[in-house]
This record gives C-alpha cells, sequence and structure tokens, in this order.
C-alpha cells in the first residue's frame, strides 16, 4: 500500500450566520495516499469545497468555526495550527488551485515574477535559479514561448492559459498535495480537457497527491483514482472510481448518475431526476438527509443516520440499505442500462473481475 | 475511510419498510419569510456602532423637536446674566447676552439639522435625476451630462459660496442653496454607477423582452435596487452639509442673529475661547456628535446592505 | 408537406464598438426554426451564441439582416408600441438564476411583471389565479407566491424565470444557457419540465448552451457556432455521430463522459483555427445537414 499523505478525521466546519449555526462540513473522514487523485464530488452546499479550503485552513475565523475532527498531513494536525506555521505549509507542501484563473492572479504582476516569488518565499532557490526554474515551468505547463510569457501580465493571456499559470505557480514550490477547486468550470469544454490532460500528466512525473473538488461526473471519470461523493456536509459514499461508476450503492449517486444525459441517451427517454433540493444545513433533517428525496427512502431514514457500510475493501456507502434486513432495491433500470452499455464497450480486463 | 468494527444492532423489521420520498420536505422553505430590507435590518442591529449612532441621532432630534418649545427660557431671551459657567440654572452656561446656552444649542440644533437634510434632500433629488438619466441614456447624452458635472465640481466652490452669500444676504435660503451647488454631483455619480450594473442584470433584460418601457424600468427595477447605495450616500451628505453649515458660518456667513445654528454658536464662543471655553465647547461637542452620529448610522447601512456579506 | 418556419434569419450581423473598428460579435449567419422543434446553439464562450438570441429578441439593434417571424421581419421595427405585440409571442429564459429574478421583488411580482405591463389581468382575484397557475405549471406551489426570491434554490428560481417566461403564453422562447449555473440534478430537473411545457403548450425553443450533451439530449437540430458564424448545423443525431467540421469534431472529443473506462481511452482531437479568406458556402452533405467553410477548406476537410 502506497503511503498515507492526509487523513482527515471525524471533520466537523461550522458557519455563524445571523440565521443560525450552518453545519457545512458534519463528520468528513477520508484519506489520501501519495500520488493519488481523489475527486470531491457533490452540488453546491454539499461541503465539497468547504472540506478542501478547511485543509488549507483557509476557513475564516469568524464566521467559520473548526467544531470538531483531526486534519493530519503527514501525521502531524492541522487544525491547532496558527497562521504563520500555516503559512509554512502553504504552498510548499500544499497548494491551491481555484476556479478562477483571473483572480487567482495578480493583475499588476508580471507572471514570471508571480512564480519566482512564491520560490524564493519558501528559499526553494535562488534568485538567478528561480528564473530558470520559472521558465522551465511555464514550458511544461504547456504554454508556448515561455521566455516570452515570463513578461507578460495576466490580462495578456487568454483563460485557459491563466489556468496554465496558476498551476505553474502552484507547482512552483514542488508541493506534495495539490488542491484543485473546480479548476476548469469557468474554461470552455476544450479548454477543459487540455487543462486535466496536463494536471494527469504533471502528477504521473512528479507524484504529487491531488484532491479533485468539482460538480462534473465527466471530469471525475476522466481523471480521479478515487471519488468520495458528498451530500449536506457529510460523504455519503467512497470508493475507487470504477466501483463509483459502474457499481454505486448510494441511491444520491444512482440520481446524480441518472441526472446526466450521455451523448447516446435519445431525446425521447426523459432524465431521471433527484426531486426537491438539499436540505438546509442550519437545522438538518434527522436521520438521513438524503431521505426526503429518496424514493427507496426506508422508514429507519427518517429515524437514524445510517453509518457507513462496507461494501468491499475500497468501498463503503451511508445508507441503510445495505444493512442485511434491508429490502434488495436493485440499480434504477435505466443507470443500470447506461452501465451496463460502458462495461460491455470497456476493456475485458475490467469484465473478466466483474465486481 | 476510519471505520469502527460494524457492530450492527438489531433492528425492528418494520425499520426496512420502503416508505419513498417525502414531497413536502423537499421543497420547504424557510418559515418565515424574510424580505431584503428585514435581512438589512437584523444586521444593522448586530452593527454595535451603528445602533449606538442610531440612538444617539434619535435623541439629538428628539431634544431639537422638544426642548425649545418646553423650556422656560427662549434662545432669544437675553436673561441678564452674562457668561456664566454651567449650573443647575444653565445647564451648558450663557454666553455674552445673557442666553442660555442649553436651549441655545437645541434650537440651533433644529437649524443646522434642518440646513442638513434639506440640503441632502435637494440633493437626492437632482443627483438622483441626473445620475439615473445619464446612466440610462448612455452614450453621448451620458458623456454631455457627466462632463458638465465635472466642470462645476472643477470651479473653486469657495469662491462662489462666499460671492452667492454675499449677494444674497446671508439666511437660510442661500445658505442650502451654496451646499447644493456641487453637494448633489457626488449623488448623481453615485446613482449612475449603480444605474449602469443594475441596467445589465438579466431582471432588467427580462423586463425587457417583456416590452417593458424606460418609466417601468426605473420604478419597478432600478430605483428599488439603487435605493441602498443612495440611502447612505444621504446619510453621508448629511453630515457633510451640517459641517459646511459650521464651517461657512465659522467665517462669518451662517444665518442672521438671533437665530443660531451651532456653527455660529461655536463662532462667536471662538471669540472668548481663553475666558468662557463653554461656549465654544457644547457648539463643537454637539457637531461632532452628530456627525459621528450620522458617519456611524451611514457606515452601519452600507455594511448591512453590502452585497457581498449576503448569504 | 413543408413544416412551418416560425423564425428566419437571414443574414444576420450584430457589430459592437465603433463603425471603423467593428467587434463582429455575430458574423452574417442565417438559419430558421421549425414550429415546434427545439434548435440547439452551441459553442464556446464567446463564439456569439448568446449574441444571437438577444439579437433575435431584439435586446440589440441589429447591424444588418433579416429576423422573419411569422412570416413579420422584426428586425426593422423600431416603435416600442409594434415590439410590444412580437413580445408576447416570443420569450426568453435567462442564465443566471440569480441574476435574472429583481431582488426586491415576490414571486408573484416577478411572475406577474408582464401582466402590468401589458395591462392584462387587472382583477386582484383572477392576477393571482394566474400567477398560481404559472407557479404549478412549473412545479412549485402556490404558497410560494408571496416569498421573495433569495428565499429560492438555484433550481427553484429558474423555475420562476420559466414562469415568468410563460407568463404571456407566447409560442417561441428562446432558452440562453438556462441550465448552465445550475447542480446536475436540479439541470434534469429543469431540462426535463422544458421539455413537457414544450410538448403540453406546443412551443418551439431556441436553446443555447455550452454544454454538448445537455443540448444533444433536448435538441432535434443543432447548429454548432465559432467566432460569430455558424460552421455546422443538422439533425442532433448526425451532428454528434457523423460530425464533418473539424471544429465540431474536436469540441464533441472534448465533453468527459461519466465512464471512467473509456475517459482512460479518450483521444482529444485539437483544432486549429483557419483564418476564412474567400466566399464560404454552405455544402449539404445529407439531406438538412449543412457544412460551412471555404470550396478549398471543404475540399480539405474531404467533404
Amino acid at each position: 500500500m502506497r503511503p498515507k499523505l492526509v487523513e482527515v478525521k471525524d471533520l466537523h466546519i461550522h458557519f455563524k450566520t445571523y440565521a443560525g449555526i450552518v453545519q457545512a462540513v458534519r463528520g468528513v473522514s477520508f484519506e489520501l495516499y501519495e500520488g493519488e487523485t481523489l475527486a470531491i464530488v457533490g452540488e453546491s452546499g454539499s461541503g465539497k469545497s468547504v472540506t478542501s479550503n478547511a485543509l488549507m485552513k483557509l476557513i475564516p475565523q469568524p464566521p467559520g468555526i473548526y467544531a470538531g475532527g483531526e486534519i493530519l498531513f503527514n501525521g502531524r494536525d492541522l487544525v491547532p495550527l496558527n497562521d504563520k506555521e500555516m503559512a509554512k505549509i502553504r504552498g510548499n507542501d500544499i497548494a491551491m488551485i481555484f476556479q478562477d484563473p483571473m483572480t487567482s492572479l495578480n493583475p499588476t504582476m508580471k507572471i514570471g515574477k508571480q512564480i519566482t516569488e512564491v520560490m524564493l518565499q519558501h528559499n526553494a532557490a535562488s534568485r538567478s535559479d528561480a528564473k530558470a526554474r520559472a521558465v522551465e515551468l511555464l514550458h511544461q505547463v504547456g504554454i508556448p514561448m515561455p521566455e516570452k510569457r515570463y513578461n507578460q501580465y495576466p490580462h495578456e493571456l487568454s483563460g485557459g492559459m491563466r489556468q496554465r499559470v496558476v498551476i505553474a505557480i502552484a507547482l512552483a514550490a514542488d508541493p506534495k498535495l495539490l488542491i484543485a477547486d473546480e479548476p476548469t468550470t469557468a474554461l470552455d469544454v476544450t479548454i477543459q480537457a487540455q487543462i486535466l490532460e496536463l494536471m494527469k500528466d504533471i502528477q504521473k512525473k512528479r507524484n504529487t497527491s491531488v484532491i479533485f473538488i468539482t460538480h462534473d461526473l465527466g471530469v471525475v471519470a476522466n481523471v480521479a483514482d478515487r471519488v468520495a461523493v458528498m451530500y449536506a456536509g457529510q460523504i455519503v459514499e467512497y470508493g475507487t472510481v470504477n466501483e463509483i461508476f459502474y457499481n454505486p450503492k448510494h441511491p444520491y449517486t444512482w440520481g446524480l448518475l441518472g441526472s446526466m444525459p450521455d451523448l447516446n441517451s435519445s431525446a425521447d427517454d426523459l432524465l431521471r431526476t433527484i426531486p426537491g433540493s438539499p436540505p438546509n444545513l442550519i437545522s438538518p433533517p434527522k436521520g438521513d438527509a438524503f431521505a426526503p428525496r429518496n424514493e427507496h427512502a426506508l422508514a429507519i431514514d427518517y429515524e437514524q443516520e445510517p453509518p457507513m457500510f462496507k461494501v468491499s475493501e475500497t468501498h463503503y456507502a451511508k445508507t441503510w440499505l445495505l444493512h442485511p434486513d434491508a429490502p434488495k432495491i436493485p440499480v434504477p433500470l435505466a443507470v443500470q442500462q447506461r452501465i451496463d452499455s460502458y462495461v460491455q464497450e470497456g476493456d475485458d480486463v475490467w469484465n473478466a473481475k466483474k465486481f | 475511510m476510519t471505520l469502527e468494527k460494524q457492530k450492527l444492532e438489531k433492528l425492528p423489521a418494520n425499520a426496512f419498510e420502503v416508505v419513498g420520498s417525502r414531497q413536502a420536505e423537499q421543497d420547504k422553505l424557510a418559515d418565515k419569510s424574510v424580505s431584503f430590507w428585514k435581512e438589512v435590518f437584523y444586521r444593522f442591529i448586530q452593527n454595535k456602532l451603528a445602533v449606538f449612532g442610531f440612538v444617539l441621532l434619535t435623541i439629538i432630534i428628539g431634544m431639537a423637536i422638544v426642548v425649545p418649545e418646553v423650556s422656560q427660557y427662549k434662545y432669544s431671551d437675553q436673561l441678564g446674566v452674562y457668561n456664566q459657567p454651567p449650573s443647575a440654572d444653565h445647564w451648558f452656561g450663557t454666553d455674552d447676552l445673557g442666553r442660555d446656552i442649553f436651549v441655545r444649542i437645541w434650537a440651533g440644533a433644529r437649524i443646522s439639522l434642518f440646513i442638513g437634510i434639506t440640503a441632502a434632500f435637494i440633493d437626492l433629488i437632482i443627483g438622483v435625476l441626473w445620475g439615473s438619466i445619464a446612466g440610462l441614456a448612455g452614450g453621448r447624452t451620458d458623456n454631455i451630462m457627466m462632463r458638465l458635472a465635472d466642470v462645476l465640481t472643477a470651479v473653486p466652490y469657495l469662491l462662489v459660496v462666499i460671492i452667492l452669500i454675499v449677494v444674497m444676504e446671508p439666511g437660510l435660503v442661500p445658505m442650502i442653496i451654496a451646499l447644493c451647488i456641487t453637494g448633489w454631483i457626488n449623488m448623481a455619480r453615485i446613482v449612475r454607477g449603480e444605474v449602469l450594473s443594475i441596467k445589465n442584470q438579466e431582471y432588467v433584460l427580462a423586463a425587457r423582452t417583456l416590452g417593458a418601457g424606460t418609466g417601468h424600468l426605473i420604478v419597478k427595477h432600478l430605483i428599488p435596487n439603487a435605493l441602498g447605495a443612495i440611502l447612505v450616500t444621504m446619510t453621508l451628505t448629511i453630515p457633510a452639509a451640517i459641517f459646511t453649515e459650521s464651517f461657512l458660518s465659522y467665517l462669518g456667513l451662517g444665518v442672521p442673529a438671533p437665530m443660531a445654528s451651532w456653527g455660529t454658536m461655536a463662532s462667536e464662543g471662538n471669540k472668548a475661547l481663553m475666558s468662557y471655553p463653554w461656549r465654544l465647547f457644547f457648539p463643537a461637542l454637539f457637531i461632532s456628535m452628530t456627525i459621528f452620529a450620522f458617519n456611524a448610522v451611514g457606515d452601519g447601512l452600507r455594511d448591512a446592505l453590502d452585497p457581498k456579506l449576503r448569504k | 408537406m413543408e413544416r412551418k418556419k416560425i423564425l428566419e434569419v437571414k443574414g444576420l450581423k450584430q457589430y459592437f464598438g465603433t463603425a471603423s473598428n467593428p467587434i463582429k460579435a455575430v458574423d452574417d449567419i442565417s438559419f430558421y426554426v421549425y414550429e415546434g422543434e427545439t434548435l440547439g446553439l452551441v459553442g464556446e464562450s464567446g463564439c456569439g451564441k448568446s449574441t444571437t438570441g438577444r439579437s433575435i429578441i431584439r435586446l440589440y439593434d441589429v447591424t444588418d439582416g433579416e429576423i422573419l417571424f411569422n412570416g413579420e421581419n422584426i428586425a426593422s421595427i423600431k416603435a416600442r408600441k409594434d415590439l410590444k405585440k412580437f413580445n408576447k409571442d416570443m420569450q426568453m429564459i435567462f442564465q443566471d438564476p440569480y441574476a435574472s429574478l429583481n431582488p426586491r421583488m415576490t414571486a408573484s411580482e416577478i411572475i406577474g411583471e408582464a401582466f402590468d405591463i401589458h395591462g392584462m389581468y387587472k382583477d386582484k382575484k383572477e392576477r393571482r389565479e394566474k400567477v398560481a397557475e404559472l407557479l404549478e405549471a412549473v412545479g412549485l406551489s402556490r404558497l410560494h407566491a408571496s416569498r421573495y426570491a433569495h428565499e429560492f434554490s438555484g433550481g427553484q428560481r429558474q423555475r420562476i424565470g420559466i414562469a415568468r417566461a410563460l407568463s404571456l403564453d407566447p409560442s417561441f422562447i428562446i432558452a440562453d444557457e438556462p441550465i448552465s449555473a445550475l447542480d446536475v440534478s436540479i439541470q434534469a430537473q429543469v431540462v426535463n419540465l422544458l421539455k413537457q411545457l414544450q410538448r403540453e403548450r406546443n412551443l418551439t425553443y431556441l436553446f443555447i448552451a455550452h454544454d454538448l450533451s445537455m443540448v444533444k439530449y433536448i435538441s432535434d437540430r443543432i447548429a454548432v457556432m465559432y467566432r460569430g458564424r455558424i460552421v455546422e448545423l443538422g439533425p442532433a443525431d448526425e451532428i454528434y455521430n457523423e460530425p464533418k467540421h473539424p471544429y465540431t469534431k474536436s469540441l464533441l472529443s472534448a465533453v468527459p463522459q461519466p465512464d471512467p473506462l473509456s475517459e482512460r481511452k479518450r483521444q482529444r482531437i485539437p483544432y486549429t483555427h483557419e483564418e476564412v479568406d474567400g466566399d464560404v458556402i454552405r455544402k449539404e452533405t445529407s439531406p438538412g445537414h449543412f457544412v460551412f467553410g471555404t470550396a478549398q477548406q471543404l475540399q480539405n476537410w474531404g467533404i
């Protein structure tokens, strides 16, 4: 087994608002191994971005509150660290890529300077080395004519190029963990495909661990080794990318997979939808937070929160449907058909070791 | 994933009946309906400084209304006791003509507040009209209107005011005109900025696709949404006007005797600063307190309205 | 039998900026929409798809070209009175469910706004009934009428926007990226709602989006836009299964699928921009499937 880089244990994050305390993250636990990509997927308000910001200790306090849990990075708990100690870790060990490349770059500073600044701050290079390394980084992230770009300002680049610069800055101090919060959401699909390729390529070369936050299941399928599905501040299903996409166990995951049309679905079949909208996290519902929207909800779902049930060594799901006494509810037909069609097209290796 | 050994307690069989989703809970909205202004109010009352400013302002305005009516002295009564320090009879002392400073402060408050509020109100009307027309029309009209405003700002203000007051004889009306000559420009600029951003909002486009005319857009969309910024600007214009009034009075261009504004009182008090300091102290104190109170309320309002803090 | 064309756009140009240095947001496009169908308009940001929609509904004064709506050229209408008549028939659904609803208005004020503008349903009770009917048509409850926009979730807000667009009972709706700001599970709800309303009310849609899988799913025919021009137009299935224009091919190859196995094997087809020099011709490769390019280009692409 690869060594663990990050271990999050029972993390709770609350926000104080005038309307009450929002329980944005309610007991999230996961681990991340070296060199792998964990995708955290969920809808807006599911707590996925709060979780990733919490890892960087970027939750403003107030109104944010670290209400419980641990964030172990290389075995060291980040929660009690103060700003000064965190500053050493940010950029150096953990770097972050945000959604909007324009707002994460300083518009008044040349691109080259923004990269070398990170290196010098963390004493990663001498001043003369820094420039050479910055140009090399720009080259690595696929920016043509890096020497010329080095002396340009962010507004002189296109959106895709800017996101490449953001990635170059994130890589400048050679971090062990890269957190990417919807890094391609603001980009066009063709640019998105390029950025995803770039990120996978870099990860392979540098053995960086990546936490990839997104709402797009297509992107998840493209980048992830493992997936955590979040709903209402909790991880509801957790497994390898194949397990989540081909053997989903949680009804919310079924809903997500079913509500996305793929290029093969025809206009005649209505999309499967998840009715309603996510709950208000000021007063989360009793029991399973997904129950009111779940057509397969059991009586106990409204009474008691389900534990994480183990499906396999790597696959867990938080639904009472996995209880030995629960009725056996199959994956909805439309979702199952789609999975079957994928798996048939898929390679034989996968078919051979079928679930 | 850290997972404790799963010890499944035995649950009753009926716990696993499929009961399905609950429509009622899916689309439940919050119990109480909170309008935008209620939300602003909640945030405002959480700001202690702003609430303090508001209370202070209420007291000042209340006193200005009540005290001159119920007091045993009139603001122009000469009581024959000159330059008395504060005492039980004359709480803030008396001035060189033997008038009770406490009553004069509140009579002066009426004048100062009246000038400030009227000036701000006139600024509001001219500024909102000018700014919204410029912002809505855009293009050349906008350019001409805003350049005109720029030219007016460039004229040396004090010179114009002094000439105006000298020509028209000091008094309330010239004072207000003087304050409004350039006062509205700030409001016009702010309203224009708001209008420019609001008019490209999708809800305004939507109203246009429904066939809405300019009048409908202004009444239903532009004004309600610019109201916050207008209100803040107005609360911040009033203290500026009060201050300018005091300043002009101090130069001797204020309302004529025996009327008193805080500015004229401070101006007179200044002459006797060394011997009778309370004659300057009280008007100066109330000018400062009022300006502070208005600013605190204005800042509080702005924070309460700031969309970045909204959730 | 020839199907009725409810909308026909001929040589539409929409330029911004100065006459000497125009920004050609939409540069000479022509297409038509049959009554009762959905035409998808796809392309990447800045390709002019949203501008096209806004020009058609006359939020802009068009630079050149004709927009025939039910046979009448609406591009040349100047008077607001005449525009008002056509506003009843053509409506728009906007992208951002937050920006498209006035935060100071309640749901019933938003939905009933058009009634004030057109002087309809002056009777209070009748108006309340009509608003309630619209709310229910889009899957909300009549109890929601008095709530303010910010109290609703993104999906619910978009439903209110749809109810507003339906309030005048239009026959043609331009949906400008109506789902791109919504969550996946909510997107499906809104798309299903749009399809259901189309069937019930015999609506025609111009569906503008950048999400190709959704466009494919909802559209009968698709037009692909690139840099202000249409490069390919045809039946949805054909565009997806047999794209002809290299840009369409590139675009399709970039859409990620919720299928890890095929994602791992996927090859992206890059597209390099080609300057158009010479006259663009329209070539019909199969019935109703058109590819646009110069004679030289078409030859290079093997068409």
